[in-house]
């Protein structure tokens, strides 16, 4: 079984059509970087994934079942749009909030949903942080939090949204083969969204690359290629690769790391 | 020797502070984690017309306050983001301001009562509002520990709490009612312009000083409840308003948690960025 299938899925956000006719299957087990700038539809595409918005066409197949919201198979972290360095809550009970928070009363957490939250920051190597509250982690501790309350309740298919957002380079290497080696142990398909190739190559088995609407799926080699980014972007592109990193060029101006420094 | 409790005005502002204690200091801890502190302060604003349009056409100025909070409660919860913008935020208030104002004219009788309903007047406050406050006191507790856990979820993790199935319009809607009735509360004592200081600074010291959520709430009561407490007396002291005294300890319990936490927190920081 896939562990997720798209079959000529066109999306829309905010009536522009973000991907039209995309197909492609992702198997059991694999670790995948969705690349793409900024505006491409990664984040779009997981929301599609996690049943939040519904295709304008096409269909889509998640662990063999269409996308339904609320889908505790699906492990996900959204992009970080807060820093939550103010938020005086601990690592634990940030971790807890994700467990049963669904459930309506006071949070008094249940024997099983503690067992989960430790089971989840185990993975993740971070017992340590749990006592501790977020104001006083560090960015990458607070990135190993977010991963392991997305590992809440054992899920079979791993939604990761830019976790390397403002971290270093030492930081963004240690994230990424955390999460490689939680997606071999386990057994389940990640996809790792990220607009900078260069992190990810150490790890990922394929890459998901949007662009213009359009997404091409492949090795790194296959995809990150002059011709096939050229027809992906409609315009000429040249990939250069330098001292086993390798540069995204149109008309001599780097498309990633352009992408990138807004973010920063 | 005649103590501070000998008058009916003093233990009725006792009573009535104790209970807007307790629900500013639960509500403003929700109202703080969320980041959505602006929202309450914007909530007393747009109570100030419907306190002196009541008063204009005849009711009660807490029942207009009321109303017109909650309202502007549910509005703010259905727009969600979309309400967090600067302008339009602005533009709001001060229409609203000058709503009053306009209200205030028309109704000259009501117009020494206006100070009351901008800057408070814990000490005039009757047994039958008292009575009032507790009952709503009573159901915003009963509401806030029913929405509790997913309203943890909503405000921590959005995103993934909508995809886990949270209904977070619905969520954040039902805060925000009970933000705007905990808003009217505040009113009562600290009025409509310092809603603040109740709202807002006991619970962001609470979080600075706390890492849990039970911990942190019952922190923020109890600053709260002390803060009123220690302000009344200062008031019966001084002769001062005893809303300044609220703002001044807000204040003041807000720059000390500050520098208690960086004193304590800033050595386990270092070495954790040491450590990667």
């Amino acid at each position: 079984m896939n562990a997720i299938e798209f079959d000529k899925v066109t999306l829309t956000y905010g009536g522009r059509r973000v991907l039209s006719d995309v197909s492609f299957s992702i198997p059991q087990g694999a670790f995948i970087g969705l690349l793409g700038a900024n505006g491409a539809g990664k984040t779009t595409m997981l929301r599609a994934i996690l049943g939040l918005i519904k295709p304008a066409g096409g269909a889509i197949s998640v662990l063999g079942k269409p996308p339904t919201r609320g889908n505790a198979a699906i492990g996900y972290m959204p992009q970080a749009r807060r820093a939550h360095n103010d938020v005086g809550i601990s690592g634990l009970d940030f971790v807890l909030s994700a467990a049963g928070g669904h459930r309506w009363g006071w949070p008094v957490p249940s024997s099983a949903e503690k067992e989960a939250a430790w089971k989840a920051l185990e993975a993740i190597g971070a017992t340590d942080l749990a006592r501790r509250p977020l104001a006083e982690l560090s960015g990458g501790e607070r990135q190993r939090i977010l991963i392991a309350q997305s590992l809440i309740g054992d899920p079979q298919l791993l939604l990761l949204d830019e976790p390397l957002i403002s971290l270093d380079a030492a930081h963004q290497r240690a994230i990424i083969d955390l999460v490689h080696e939680i997606g071999e142990r386990l057994g389940i398909a990640v996809l790792f969204c990220s607009h900078e190739i260069n992190p990810l190559l150490r790890a990922v088995d394929r890459v998901l690359y949007l662009g213009n609407g359009k997404a091409a799926i492949g090795s790194v080699d296959e995809v990150i290629s002059g011709p096939v980014l050229s027809k992906l972007y409609g315009t000429h592109i040249n990939v250069v690769r330098v001292a086993g990193r390798i540069f995204v060029m149109a008309d001599d101006v780097e498309l990633e790391s352009g992408a990138h420094v807004h973010d920063l | 020797m005649s103590t501070i409790f000998d008058y009916e005005f003093m233990r009725n502002a006792f009573y009535a502070c104790t209970i807007v204690g307790i629900v500013s200091g639960a509500v403003g801890y929700f109202l703080v984690l969320r980041g959505q502190t602006f929202a309450g302060h914007a909530l007393s604003h747009v109570g100030f017309p419907g306190a002196t349009g009541a008063g204009l056409i005849g009711l009660s100025p807490f029942l207009g306050l009321t109303v017109f909070t909650i309202a502007a409660g549910i509005g703010i919860g259905l727009l969600g983001e979309r309400a967090h913008r600067d302008v339009a935020i602005g533009i709001v208030l001060t229409l609203s301001l000058g709503l009053g104002l306009l209200f205030l004219h028309f109704y000259t009788a009501f117009a020494s009562q206006a100070t009351n309903v901008l800057f408070g007047n814990v000490l005039g406050i009757s047994l039958r509002t008292v009575i009032v406050l507790a009952v709503l006191g009573v159901a915003i507790l009963a509401a806030l520990v029913l929405i509790a856990r997913p309203l943890l979820f909503a405000s921590l993790q959005p995103e993934l709490a909508e995809a886990r199935g949270v209904p977070i319009t619905l969520v954040s809607t039902l805060f925000m009612v009970l933000v705007a009735v905990a808003t009217s509360e505040a009113v009562q004592i600290v009025g409509v312009l310092l809603v603040f200081a109740l709202m807002v600074a006991p619970a962001a010291t609470a979080l600075r000083l706390t890492s849990g959520v039970a911990a942190g709430v019952l922190a923020s009561i109890a600053l709260a409840v002390v803060i009123a407490w220690i302000s009344l007396s200062l008031a019966f002291l001084t002769d001062w308003p005893t809303s300044f005294w609220i703002t001044a300890l807000g204040a003041a319990a807000y720059v000390i948690s500050g520098m208690a936490r960086r004193s304590t927190a800033a050595p386990e920081a270092r070495l954790a960025d040491g450590n990667p």
